[in-house]
């Protein structure tokens, strides 16, 4: 049959393409980057003001970069690597394979990227896209309102026009980064009496303009990786509106499902040592070599169970949406589980780790990584959309129930 | 290889679901319960499958099979699931038809495997001795006579025994329970002297017996593989029909929840339809998304077995554990939010609950699959 022949030769030049790509990784990726990021400080999120906290990850993302592997499925006209889902698939897992961690971290990649490059115009494209790609403009994301939260679309940040621009007044929260962030991707009003839906617009403009100020929020975690951001009469063009004036809402739903993917993708992290070797280190070993711990190791091993299990769902998504088979809304489907059991994974990790897991400041305990890095993870349930809200968007739009 | 099906196998699921659901809804497994049909299934559907090609899914062109996939025949076991047509097909075609053609010499393979793929002989692996699956714990004493072997034991749970023509018994030539060196597969005539066969009526209304051999002979032509080695030819046999299961599982998980949210859409209490409330709906969302996942595990698993059923192990036993966990909650679920309605036997929900219960204990439940993931994982 014509179909086997095509995807045979198809297969062929995949196989081809991962055996290139496994050489030029393992040529090019330096050690030090193949082992996962030890705290947020570890991360490159790159900016006007980013600085390399070592010389092995300036290495790694510049050749990245050149290759335009920091946004591997983006076109090559954007500074992206022209790939295929399939050859991004296969990326992918050669880079896993080998524990090899992103280049850059970014919400203009996760966010609002694919959002222009489906409602961005020529113009916006050409000046935003390639610098995300580059890691030159750090991004972050005006959404929430303080009244405005789960119940995202009653939003009261007002964009008034005035001539050729829009006059912004209003405030955001929990807007992450927004004290390191150069531009933001931003929700406004600008249609006061529409309904709801109807009258919000997505914008975007620098963080430095005039009446744009950050004040940090403190979390459980010690970190305070997020802000309250004001809007004191801020003045940006109305060039800066993406899509059509009053209908951002269509672009805010698109980058939302863009963001679950991306949260949803922390369930499924099968990196690194296995959690029941990392249990064994403090739990011990009885006689027979297993866990000494009966109810942990079983809680492990169906958390295992569980990982393998959204693993292959994680892939079958991409196969199904390169099928033309994918429900829009089945994002939400992952975000909900993913991130369930990412929370998982770390009430695990505490758990194995018992009193040595508790250490909030000291050099062993690489100034409380690991029990940080749970608290932080208690916030996965909530960014992006609470599981309930996950949970009610599965029941209206893929299960079809009534009121919901 | 991507984890959708093809267009083939689409097809392929449309004709089965074609035929089943035309020919064996779950009144046509009611209607054999009530009866007490002492065939226990459709033995002129059975003909049917083997005309489609069905029977002999997994038997080579050569020895008159189709020659597919496992992949395949998850996607009939689905079907299977989703109607909990009683058929030979998971006992004779899946996995007596893989134990022979892994195991099997030639003469072995050009007797048998031909009149599986025809529909003309059933054929069934019995295994497990005591209430739960352990297939090392095997005792059933293989003792060489003459030049072949004399059998003695008893084996429970043997799917489609009392229906079947061919026996493939799991015994000990060497060593004792818990071992796995010393377990020999083999051929046995369920007709023979000594043999006694007692059917055994299950919850589920499914064929099952509990067997006996009394000093059974056997030829040394009948050993599958090789003597004392059989732990390795089991367990890739083993692992096709937890494959299997799983995907039976899948297949009725997704009914039965399919059946809930339907009823959740058209029952009204407090003047509301009950898919308003948020309490349920959520319970429902959470549900499909665990029928997703555990789908998606058991499309790995099944394709691990299509590519190299010998590393095939660890995809199989996350899914077969997924499907276990998933398909007790989509039955549970099922019933609940039935309310009384899902308590009776009137009502079909009770028959999935309980095939359900079957799958679950059959290759394995998930503490099993479980368990076996920690130990491949080295903790
Ligand atoms: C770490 C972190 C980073 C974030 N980063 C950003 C960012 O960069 N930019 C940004 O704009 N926002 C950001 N957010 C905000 C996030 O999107 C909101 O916190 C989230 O949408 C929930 O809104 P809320 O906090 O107002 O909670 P609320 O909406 O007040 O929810 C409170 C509780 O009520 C439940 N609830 C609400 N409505 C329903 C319903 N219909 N059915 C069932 N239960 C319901 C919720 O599930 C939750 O349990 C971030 C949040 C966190 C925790």
């Amino acid at each position: 049959m014509t179909d086997s022949q095509t995807s045979d030769s198809e297969t062929a030049d995949l196989e081809t393409f991962r055996v290139e790509t496994r050489a030029w990784l393992e040529a090019n990726c330096p050690p030090e980057m193949r082992k996962p990021a030890t705290s947020d400080a570890d991360v490159f999120w790159g900016g006007r003001n980013a600085k390399f906290s070592s010389e092995p990850q300036r290495i790694w993302f510049e050749r990245m970069r050149d290759k335009g592997w920091t946004v591997p499925d983006w076109p090559k006209q954007y500074g992206g690597g022209g790939l295929s889902a399939a050859e991004h698939k296969v990326l992918r897992a050669e880079m896993a394979k080998m524990g090899a961690r992103p280049p850059l971290s970014s919400f203009g990649i996760w966010m609002l990227g694919p959002a222009l490059l489906k409602y961005g115009n020529d113009a916006q494209k050409k000046e935003h896209l390639p610098k995300i790609a580059a890691g030159l403009i750090r991004w972050c994301q005006g959404y929430s309102e303080p009244n405005a939260g789960s119940d995202l679309a009653s939003l009261q940040t007002r964009a008034e026009s005035d001539g050729d621009d829009f006059v912004i007044t209003g405030s955001k929260i929990w807007t992450s980064y927004a004290n390191y962030a150069d531009w933001i991707f931003c929700l406004v009003r600008t249609d006061p009496v529409a309904k709801k839906h109807d009258g919000i617009s997505f914008i975007l403009f620098d963080m430095t303009s005039k009446g744009v100020s950050t004040k940090p929020i403190l979390l459980i975690s010690g970190y305070s990786p997020f802000c309250e951001t004001f809007f004191d009469g801020v003045r940006v063009p109305k060039s800066h509106v993406v899509g059509t004036v009053n209908r951002g809402w269509d672009v805010a739903k698109y980058l939302l499902q863009h963001e679950r993917a991306m949260i949803s993708g922390m369930g499924e992290r099968g990196v690194g040592r296995p959690l029941g070797q990392i249990a064994a280190d403090s739990v011990g070993s009885d006689t027979l070599g297993r866990l000494d711990d009966a109810m942990l190791r079983g809680q492990i091993a169906s958390f295992d169970v569980d990982e393998a299990a959204l693993a292959a769902c994680a892939e079958r998504a991409v196969d199904l949406a390169k099928a033309g088979q994918a429900h829009p809304a089945f994002s939400s489907a992952m975000k909900y589980y993913g991130t369930e059991l990412n929370k998982r994974r770390y009430e695990i990790l505490m758990s194995a780790g018992g009193v040595d897991a508790l250490e909030w400041e000291s050099e062993r305990s690489r100034q409380g990584a690991r029990p940080r890095a749970w608290l932080r993870t208690k916030a996965n349930s909530i960014e992006g959309g609470t599981s309930e809200v996950m949970l009610g968007i599965v029941a209206k739009r893929i299960l079809d129930l009534p009121g919901a | 290889m991507a984890l959708v099906l093809t267009e083939e196998q689409s097809m392929l699921r449309d004709s089965a679901r074609g035929l089943i659901s035309d020919k064996a809804p779950v009144s046509h497994l009611r209607h054999l319960r009530d009866s007490k049909d002492p065939t226990g299934f459709s033995k002129e559907l059975w003909q049917s499958f083997a005309e489609m090609g069905f029977a002999g899914l997994l038997v080579p062109e050569e020895f008159g099979g189709s020659g597919l996939g496992f992949m395949e025949a998850g996607v009939l076991m689905e079907e299977i699931g989703r109607t909990l047509m009683p058929s030979p097909f998971l006992a004779t075609s899946v996995v007596a038809a893989s134990a022979l053609n892994r195991g099997g010499n030639a003469a072995q393979k050009s007797e048998y495997l031909p009149k599986l793929a025809s529909g003309s002989l059933l054929a069934t692996l019995a295994i497990d001795e005591g209430a739960k699956h352990r297939p090392l714990q095997t005792s059933l004493q293989a003792v060489r006579a003459g030049n072949g072997f004399k059998l003695s034991g008893a084996k429970a749970l043997v799917v489609d025994g009392h229906v079947a023509d061919l026996f493939i018994v799991a015994a000990r030539t060497s060593g004792s329970a818990g071992e796995r060196e010393g377990l020999t597969l083999f051929l046995a005539n369920p007709k023979a002297k000594g043999v006694s066969v007692e059917r055994t009526i299950m919850v589920d209304a499914h064929n099952a017996a509990r067997i006996e051999l009394a000093n059974v002979e056997v030829t040394a032509d009948s050993v599958l593989g090789e003597v004392d080695q059989g732990a390795a030819l089991l367990d890739g046999v083993l692992d096709i029909g937890r494959g299997a299961v799983a995907a039976e599982m899948v297949g009725l998980s997704d009914e039965v929840f399919g059946r809930t949210v339907e009823y959740l859409k058209n029952r009204k209490q407090f003047g509301k339809l009950i898919g308003e409330f948020q309490a349920l709906q959520h319970r429902a969302a959470e549900l499909y998304v665990d029928i997703e996942i555990t789908r998606a595990a058991t499309m790995k698993a099944l394709q691990a077995l299509d590519t190299d059923v010998a590393k095939a192990a660890s995809a199989v036993a996350v899914a077969k554990a997924r499907a276990g966990t998933t398909a007790t909650r989509a039955v549970q679920e099922g019933v609940q939010m039935h309310g009384g309605m899902g308590m009776t036997d009137q009502f079909d929900i009770g028959f999935f609950m309980k095939r359900a219960r079957v799958c679950e204990e059959l290759f394995g439940d998930a503490n099993y699959h479980t368990q076996q993931l920690a130990l491949a994982r080295g903790y």
